[in-house]
This record gives structure tokens, C-alpha cells and sequence, in this order.
């Protein structure tokens, strides 16, 4: 259990009579890579909001770096570790970089209340390092978010969560809205937090992406995990089957 | 670059972060620069209709019994002149940048004044009793007793704005718009009416000579490094940017929002003392439309409507755009009637600008 990071048991989520996630049993091991798959309205976005606090589960139980939680809000669970790139980008557009990666959680010199006094160097030497951490390229850091381009703000929201020793990174679908260069561009800080041994659950649509990136697929179907498998156990046709429910995985899951 | 390399060849270069090119020409000069084009734009014009129209110098001394280069009286009206509104609107300012609005300056002005002044009274005028005594054992008190209690009024009047934004969630707009109708009738039922009068000496010195020009500028320096150098103003920008990313960043929006209206409502009875202290009575018709030559100031200075972009500089200097249209003005012998039509041109034609201007980044022109 030591190097577990991330555990759910049962985890179940219904909206009244809809059942959008049914006994979700999840593992995520320190340093692992996984790529969460699914058609829409499969469970996936579902799943992420009950472990991130967006959401309150009905049933279920989940752990994180070994201590069972609770999250009241996605706050808490930020706190805890648990960094998520959403896919609406939670940037401020008239904010520079290093505030955006600090919003919320600004490093201040002398604490006043509402008017502590910013520690404006500290938080642009930070923001350098994680730029560097994750190998995000950035023309001019004191530039405001309006001016850059979609690749580079999906960059920056993807720096913020390795700013903050993070111990867990989810991203939900970062590259959806991303032309082909700044596609490799988010794909390339994702290797490099493989490299530095950070966890990751990766949301995708992309097939090509999560071969290339991850460790294990797990595939959601109607609000179930129906698929399992290590990338070198499976193939693209394989995955698809699973995601269109043309092999259900119940043999699968239970020799698991 | 590839996994292979994990970022360890990436540093920072000369031309910025992880080796991009950084183009100088993309860089933006501040908008405050813009403004500031503007008002020596504006000053030139009238130096150059007075030269030729009028020969006289609308900037420059031309007494020979003077020894300046200025002409310093000019000067001194046109930032005078301005003084007690650009303190309002250095609270309003804040108020926009946060995606708000405040319609309530110029009646929270009105209602302080005088609240306030019935507190700043003297016992006896030129031997007898002051006839304009509001509360006649309450004369005479030191020069702090009415400026805490307009700083209470402020408090007050921001405390109800900022709560009804942030809890009803109503718009700024007409909450503000609210405040403006109940204060100015708290104005006029505070004395019934009738103007108050004969403030304590002490109490007339915040507002005499050039001790507005002294506090609006303080105030602007004050609040302009609390927006740079604070968590408080990083997060105006915030809130006003992207108020769902400041509400998920675990910024508490609605704290934030009602200091921010406690501030802007705050300056607005500071400006008020200054008013009455200048005026030496205290009428229940101060302040009307204070709330929007404020705004315009604001706007003027390249205050964004639409939240997260602005400055104190900037609507300093827009005050200053406005104090110079008055004097310019004046100095032409034009009509004050001229005044408020070219006021309100200027103030729409400065909206249009930041549109345009707002258009053109976006399409990274």
C-alpha cells in the first residue's frame, strides 16, 4: 500500500436516478502514468470530480498518499496534493504568469491581513523553476495571459500544478482544444513529469497521445471501469472494443 | 527537445524562458502611457488656441511681475479643481478593476457631509449661540470626532453595498443604484433640508488651499502600491479577470468584493470632509453626480469596464484630462455648457478606444 498514491473502493456517483459512475475500484501507483479512456458521458469527468471534491460521491471510499479523505471542495483537495489542469482554464487573462501560477496562494513578505505586502521575486524565481521543471516555454514571463496562445496557456496551467510539490497531477482532456505543434508541446512537459517521477491521470480522447505517454489504460463505459491493461498488454482496436462496448472485460477485470 | 533531455537544457536564456525568441515589438507599453499622450495632447491644444486666438499662454507665465515659468495659479485650479471627485475615484477605480461598478460615490458624499459636519460644529458664532447648531451640547469637539464618524458613514454605506453584491449576487449596478437613492435621502432628512454650517477651525483647515491636491494625491500613491505591491490587489485583478479561475484558485471572492466596496464607499466620505471642510457648510445636494465624472475619470484613465485592467495612475491622469478641459475652458471664454458636451464626447470616445484597442490585441495585431 506504501506506494500507492491514489485508491478509490466502490466509488459511486448517481445525479438522482442516473447511475454516472458505478463501483469505480482505481489504483494509481507513485511515479505511474495513467490514461483514464471512455466515450462521452462514460463516468470520466465524473470520476475525476468525486476524488477531486468538485463533486460529493454517494458511495465509496477513497485514499490519497495513504490516509483515507474526504474532500469538501476542490480547494481541500488541492491542498492535500492533488493538482488538476481543467479544461476550461482556470487562468486569469489580465494577470501575468507568475501571478496565475500563485492566484489563491500567493508567498507574501509581511502578512497584513488583505493587504499583505506580495513577495513578487520570490514568486518569479518559483515560477522560473517550474517553467524549467517542466520544460515550458514561455517568451516573456511578465507578459499577461491575454497575449498568449492557447498552447502556451494550457503550458502555464499545466506549470501551475508542478509549482506547488504536488503529489498528484490530473489533467482532463489538455490538449482537446490544441493545434498539432502545441499538442507536442503539452506532451512533452507530460514526459518530462514522468521523468521526475510525478503521478498522472490522463483524461484523452487521443489514442496516438496515450499510447505514447502512459503506463496503464483504464477504459470507463456507462458510468463503469470495464478495461484495465498495461499499454504493452493491448493494442488501439483492443482499447476501441472496449470503449464501445463490443468486449465488455468482466473475464479481464476478474483474472485481475 | 525530447524526453530524453527532462527539461534539463531548458533555462533561462536572454531572450526569456526555455529558449523562445522573445520579440521585443510584441510588448505592449502600459495604457497609462496612452493617457498620458493624451493630456499633452490636450494641454498643446489649448496652448496653441490661446497663442493664436487669444495671445496669451494657456501653460506658461506671462506676467512680468512674476517670476515663473508656469503659470502657477493655472496649475494649481486645474488639480485643485479635480481634487475631491479624483478621491472618490480612486475608490471607484478599484470598484471597476474588480468588474464592479459604484453608483453611490456622489450621494455617500452628500448623506457624509452631513452626518459629519453636524459633528464639526462650533459652540458660539461671533458671540452667540451657533443658529445652525445641530446638536447643540455636541459643539466644539476635536477635528478627529467628524472624520471618524464620516470614516463610519463610509464604512457603513460599503459594508451594505458589498454585502448585497456578494450575498444577493444582485448586480453592482443596482445595488449601488440603491445606495445612491437611500443616501441621498438620508442627506436630505438629516437636517431637513437645511444646510449646516460654521465648522471648527480645525476641522476647516483639511480642506483649505491646496490640502485636497495634498490628499488626492497621498491617497493615490497609497492605494496605487497597495494594487501593485499587495495580495489584495492581485486579487482585484483576479476577481475582475476571471472570477470563476479566482473562485477555483480558493480566492474568497466574497470577502474580497465587500472590502473592496468598504474602500471605494470609505474615499468617498474622506472626500466629503475634504468638501465641506473646503466649502465651510455642509449642503444635502453635495456630491450629485460625483459618482460619474468619478467613473469617467476612471474610464478616461484606461480603466477597463469590463474588470482586471486599470490603474490609480491612470486615473489620475484622467482626472487631470479633466481638470484641464475645465481650465482650457474657462481660459477660452467658452461657455461651461461647452464644458459637460465635450466631457461627455471625451468620455465615450475613450471607451471606444480601449474597445478598439482590446480588439486588435486580441487578434494579435
Amino acid at each position: 500500500m506504501s506506494d500507492i498514491i491514489l485508491k478509490t473502493e466502490n466509488l459511486t456517483k448517481r445525479y438522482g436516478g442516473v447511475h454516472a459512475l458505478e463501483g469505480a475500484n482505481f489504483e494509481l501507483r507513485k511515479g505511474e502514468h495513467v490514461a483514464i479512456m471512455g466515450d462521452n458521458g462514460a463516468g470520466k469527468s465524473t470520476f475525476v470530480r468525486q476524488i477531486t471534491g468538485v463533486e460529493q460521491r454517494t458511495d465509496g471510499k477513497v485514499w490519497f498518499d495513504g490516509k483515507e479523505v474526504n474532500f469538501a471542495g476542490p480547494i481541500e483537495a488541492r491542498e492535500a496534493g492533488i493538482e488538476t489542469v481543467f479544461q476550461n482554464l482556470a487562468l486569469a487573462d489580465d494577470l501575468d504568469v507568475p501571478s496565475n501560477l500563485f492566484l489563491g496562494r500567493e508567498k507574501v513578505l509581511f502578512n497584513l491581513g488583505p493587504f499583505s505586502i506580495l513577495d513578487r521575486k520570490y514568486m518569479r524565481k518559483a515560477t522560473e523553476a517550474a517553467l524549467v521543471r517542466t520544460a515550458v516555454k514561455i517568451p516573456n514571463l511578465s507578459s499577461t495571459i491575454r497575449h498568449m496562445s492557447g498552447g502556451q496557456r494550457q503550458c502555464v496551467a499545466i506549470a501551475r500544478t508542478a509549482t506547488f510539490a504536488s503529489k498528484l497531477i490530473i489533467m482532463d482532456e489538455p490538449t482537446a482544444a490544441l493545434g498539432v505543434q502545441e499538442t507536442a508541446q503539452v506532451e512533452n512537459i507530460i514526459r518530462t513529469l514522468k521523468a521526475n517521477g510525478e503521478p498522472l491521470i490522463l483524461i484523452s480522447h487521443n489514442m496516438r497521445q496515450v499510447f505514447d505517454l502512459v503506463d496503464r489504460i483504464v477504459v470507463f463505459r456507462r458510468g463503469k471501469i470495464v478495461a484495465n491493461l498495461r499499454k504493452q498488454d493491448t493494442d488501439g482496436n483492443d482499447i476501441v472494443a472496449y470503449i464501445t462496448g463490443s468486449k465488455t472485460g468482466e473475464a479481464e477485470l476478474a483474472a485481475a | 527537445m525530447n524526453a530524453a533531455d527532462g527539461g534539463k537544457d531548458v533555462a533561462q536564456t536572454s531572450h526569456g524562458i526555455g529558449g523562445l525568441t522573445y520579440d521585443a515589438k510584441k510588448r505592449t507599453w502600459p495604457a497609462e502611457f496612452n493617457v498620458f499622450l493624451a493630456l499633452v495632447i490636450l494641454v498643446g491644444a489649448f496652448e496653441l488656441i490661446g497663442r493664436v486666438f487669444l495671445g496669451d499662454s494657456f501653460l506658461f507665465n506671462t506676467r512680468d511681475n512674476v517670476d515663473a515659468i508656469f503659470n502657477q495659479q493655472r496649475l494649481e485650479i486645474i488639480i485643485l479643481q479635480v481634487s475631491i471627485v479624483g478621491i472618490i475615484a480612486i475608490g471607484v477605480t478599484q470598484v471597476i478593476i474588480t468588474g464592479g461598478i459604484d453608483l453611490s460615490s456622489g450621494s455617500v458624499v452628500g448623506a457624509t457631509a452631513m452626518i459629519a459636519m453636524s459633528f464639526a460644529q462650533v459652540a458660539t458664532v461671533n458671540g452667540n449661540p451657533n443658529p445652525k447648531a445641530m446638536f447643540v451640547g455636541w459643539t466644539d469637539l476635536p477635528v478627529i470626532v467628524p472624520v471618524l464618524v464620516a470614516i463610519g458613514c463610509g464604512l457603513l454605506a460599503g459594508l451594505v453595498n458589498g454585502a448585497l453584491i456578494a450575498y444577493t449576487r444582485i448586480p453592482p449596478f443596482i445595488a449601488t443604484l440603491g445606495m445612491m437613492v437611500t443616501a441621498r435621502g438620508i442627506a436630505k432628512w438629516w437636517s431637513k433640508g437645511q444646510p449646516i454650517s460654521f465648522p471648527t477651525e480645525s476641522f476647516a483647515g483639511i480642506g483649505k488651499g491646496l490640502m485636497p491636491v495634498v490628499i488626492f494625491i497621498s491617497l493615490a500613491i497609497l492605494f496605487q502600491l497597495i494594487l501593485t505591491y499587495t495580495k489584495y490587489g492581485k486579487h482585484c485583478y483576479a476577481i475582475g479577470s476571471n472570477e470563476d479561475a479566482a473562485r477555483m484558485s480558493g480566492i474568497k471572492i466574497a470577502n474580497h468584493k465587500i472590502l473592496v466596496y468598504v474602500i471605494a464607499s470609505i474615499l468617498a466620505s474622506l472626500a466629503a470632509v475634504v468638501l465641506c471642510s473646503k466649502n465651510l457648510t455642509a449642503q444635502s445636494g453635495m456630491g450629485v453626480m460625483y459618482e460619474l465624472d468619478a467613473i469617467a475619470m476612471a474610464v478616461i484613465g484606461g480603466v477597463s469596464l469590463s474588470g482586471g485592467r486599470g490603474s490609480i495612475i491612470g486615473t489620475v491622469i484622467g482626472s487631470l484630462i479633466f481638470g484641464v478641459i475645465i481650465s482650457g475652458f474657462t481660459f477660452l471664454r467658452l461657455d461651461a455648457y461647452y464644458q459637460e458636451m465635450v466631457k461627455g464626447v471625451i468620455i465615450v470616445g475613450a471607451v471606444v478606444l480601449d474597445q478598439w484597442r482590446q480588439r486588435r490585441r486580441a487578434i494579435g495585431a
